[in-house]
Order: C-alpha cells, then structure tokens, then sequence
C-alpha cells in the first residue's frame, strides 16, 4: 500500500491543494479510504491527519468503511417505488445477505439507495458503476448481479 | 481612515477593521459566541449580525467579518436585527436546551423556553462554533483536533475517534470553549481531556511540589523554543 499512496502522492507533486483529488485517487484504488493510507498522505505531505479525517469525513464520495467492488445503487424515488421498488431492493439484500449502506462479505458489492435519480421513465431503476439498468424485475436481479465479477 | 456610522454614530476607523473591532473598541455592545479576538474570525455562531445600509441596499451581515467601508450605516439593534438574532438563540437552545451560557444569553432576549425540539439530535453542550479547533490549530499550532463529518452529525473529534495522538494537553480548548462543552480534569498527577479521550502526566515543581503543568507540554515548548532541558523544573511560581 505505501508505494501505491506515494505513486498518487507524487502525481500531484505533494501538492496541499490537491488533497482531495488525491484522497479520491485513493478511493479509486482501493474502493475506500484505508485509515493505514490517511496516516501516510498527512506523514508525507505535512498535513496533520486531523485535517485529513476532517475532509474525509466531510464528502459523502469518500467512505472511511471497506466498501465492494461494484457500488449498487437502487432508485426509492415515488416513481420507482410504486413499480416495485422496495422489492427490488429486498431481493438484493436478501441475494448478498447485506442491508442498504452494507458491503457485501466478499467486497464485491455495496448496496446504497437514492432517493431518485432522474430516470422515472425506466422505473423502476438501479445503477451499478454508474451504468443505469431501467425496468428491473426481482427476475432479472440474479443474471443482471452475476455480470459483475 | 474611513469614516461611517454605528447606531448614527459617527466613528472613523481604519479600513481593513471589522465592524465588530470598531464597535467594541467604541463601547457597543455587539453579543458573540465564536469569536476570539486571538483568532481569524470565522462567523459560525451568527450571534453578531449586523444591519448594514450601503447606498439603497440594506442587509444582514456578521460583524465579524465585515470590514467597515467609507459611508457605510451600521445598526446593531434594529427590530429586523433583535427578532433574528431571538431566532438565531432560539436554535441554539433548542440544540442546547441545558447549557447555562446558552440559556443566560436566551433569557436575556426573553426566551425562557426552547421553542423547538430536535428531532435527530441529543442534547448537546457543543454549538460546532470551532474555536477549540481554530485555537488548536492557529495558537497552539498542534491541530490535534478538527470538525468531522457534516451537517447535524458535525462535532469537534480527535481523528478516527480515537485519542487524539497529537494532543499535548495544554487544554487551550477547555478554556476557549464558551458553553463549557468540553471537559477537563486534573487529578494529582494527571489531567484528563475527556472529548478527545487523552490523558497526560502532570509535571511536578521541584520546589514546591505542585502538580502544575503537561509533561508533553513543557516538552512541545521547550523543543519550540529551544529551552534548556531544566528550563521547567520549577513553576512559575516558584521562578
């Protein structure tokens, strides 16, 4: 991990200004923040860490909580929730065994809701890595998860 | 120079100066929680709005940070200042319905009793207005503590919640903080920071035995000022 949070440091120079792109670097790479990483960005950039817990806790983009692979985000907005919404997010926390705002045991999936995303015409509707999914059905839920590796 | 009113008062003052600095230095009376006059002003608390009538336009503004302009007209207690400030105090006492300070400075403005009641929030000594943090940071220049998360779940913290690990005790914090919301104790010889979960030995007087000050302390202010090693063997008292 210190050679990957040196790489990210260094391709911004160490510069101060830049702390949250990096922060967000780090994110991309390991899907959180590591506590073991924040610790070293304000080792080696002279910020004191609580400057860095302070923006890390500030945006909600950063999570402080090991997160999965793959970020699921399930519409609760009206127009989804009366085609079905609600079960749609059951039958996936019931297929990873995790609640809304879990992370599933192997770090493949976190499970988040919104409450709507501007797509009430493919009702009801889920994001995974920002790709949109319209017209989901609890049948459609098992092929659709097991795209994702 | 610049040359305006307060209450139409003429005051002259220089230009990069607060209406809050120039108000006090005249002798009126502008009420605040957030501010210290050993700090950058921050206007977090916004006890201390301001009516500011600049050509046609008139509006609100914290004193704190306002800087005082050439013809500007200042009011401090206009009706539209003293029912928004009720409001303001009215927050606070619902966020902070057992602190004395809070209910002293409500009571003043006629409030006896919260008009509201937080529905997410625990009662709270606290009102986030960051001076134990701002002095950390610019006074002490340790920055062991800041503002963590946002919104209603904000609060000062060590980070990670954890004992803040850069903290020296020099309890800075527990002095500055104006409702009393953070809790310090010196048992013999220790002192304990209960917010920021640390604890720290307490050096004793060579002389007359006391208990008086950090360890850590002494050692962060000796190494910063590049003090001799027996510099704080006695305490100031017995120098």
């Amino acid at each position: 991990m210190r050679d990957k949070v040196n790489a990210i440091i260094n391709k911004y120079n160490g510069d101060k200004g830049q702390l949250v792109s990096i922060l967000q670097d780090i994110q991309t790479e390991y899907y959180y923040l590591p506590k073991e990483a924040l610790i070293q960005v304000s080792e080696t950039m002279s910020v004191p860490v609580s400057r860095v817990y302070d923006i890390a806790t500030f945006f909600r983009a950063f999570s402080l909580e090991p997160r999965g692979k793959h970020l699921i985000n399930v519409c609760l907005g009206t127009a989804c929730h009366v085609r079905g919404a609600a079960r749609i997010l059951e039958k996936i926390e019931r297929d990873l065994t995790i609640k809304r705002g879990g992370t599933s045991k192997d770090r493949k999936f976190t499970l988040e809701t919104v409450n709507c995303m501007g797509a009430c015409a493919l009702g009801p509707v889920i994001k995974i890595d920002g790709e949109y999914f319209g017209q989901i059905s609890t049948e459609k839920v098992d092929s659709l998860l097991n795209q994702f590796e | 120079m610049v040359t305006f009113t307060i209450n139409e008062r003429e005051l002259k003052a220089e230009k990069d100066q607060t209406i809050l600095q120039v108000a006090r230095d005249n002798g009126i009376d502008i009420p605040t929680l957030c501010h210290n006059e050993a700090l950058e002003p921050y206007g977090a608390c916004r006890l201390c709005i301001v009516e500011v009538t600049k050509g046609a336009r008139t509006r609100i503004v914290t004193s704190c940070l306002y800087p005082v302009e050439e013809g500007l007209k200042v009011k401090t207690d206009s009706p539209r200042i003293t029912s928004n400030r009720k409001m303001i105090l009215e927050l606070l006492l619902a966020r902070c319905s057992k602190n004395k300070v809070i209910r002293e400075l409500a009571s003043q403005m006629g409030i006896e009793q919260p008009s509201f009641k937080p529905e997410y929030l625990e009662d709270n000594d606290c009102i986030v207005c960051g001076l134990c943090v701002r002095a950390c940071e610019q006074v002490v220049g340790v920055s062991a503590i800041s503002l963590v998360n946002r919104g209603i779940t904000k609060e000062p913290a060590a980070p990670f919640l954890e004992p803040a690990m850069d903290c020296i005790g020099c309890g800075s914090c527990f002095y500055i903080c104006p409702t009393g919301a953070i809790k310090m104790e010196d048992r013999k010889e220790t002192r304990i920071i209960y917010n920021w979960k640390v604890e720290f030995k307490l050096k004793k007087c060579k002389v007359c035995g006391n208990y008086w000050a950090p360890e850590k302390q002494l050692d962060y202010i000796k190494t910063k000022w590049n003090l001799p090693e027996d510099f704080f063997d006695t305490c100031p008292t017995c120098k």
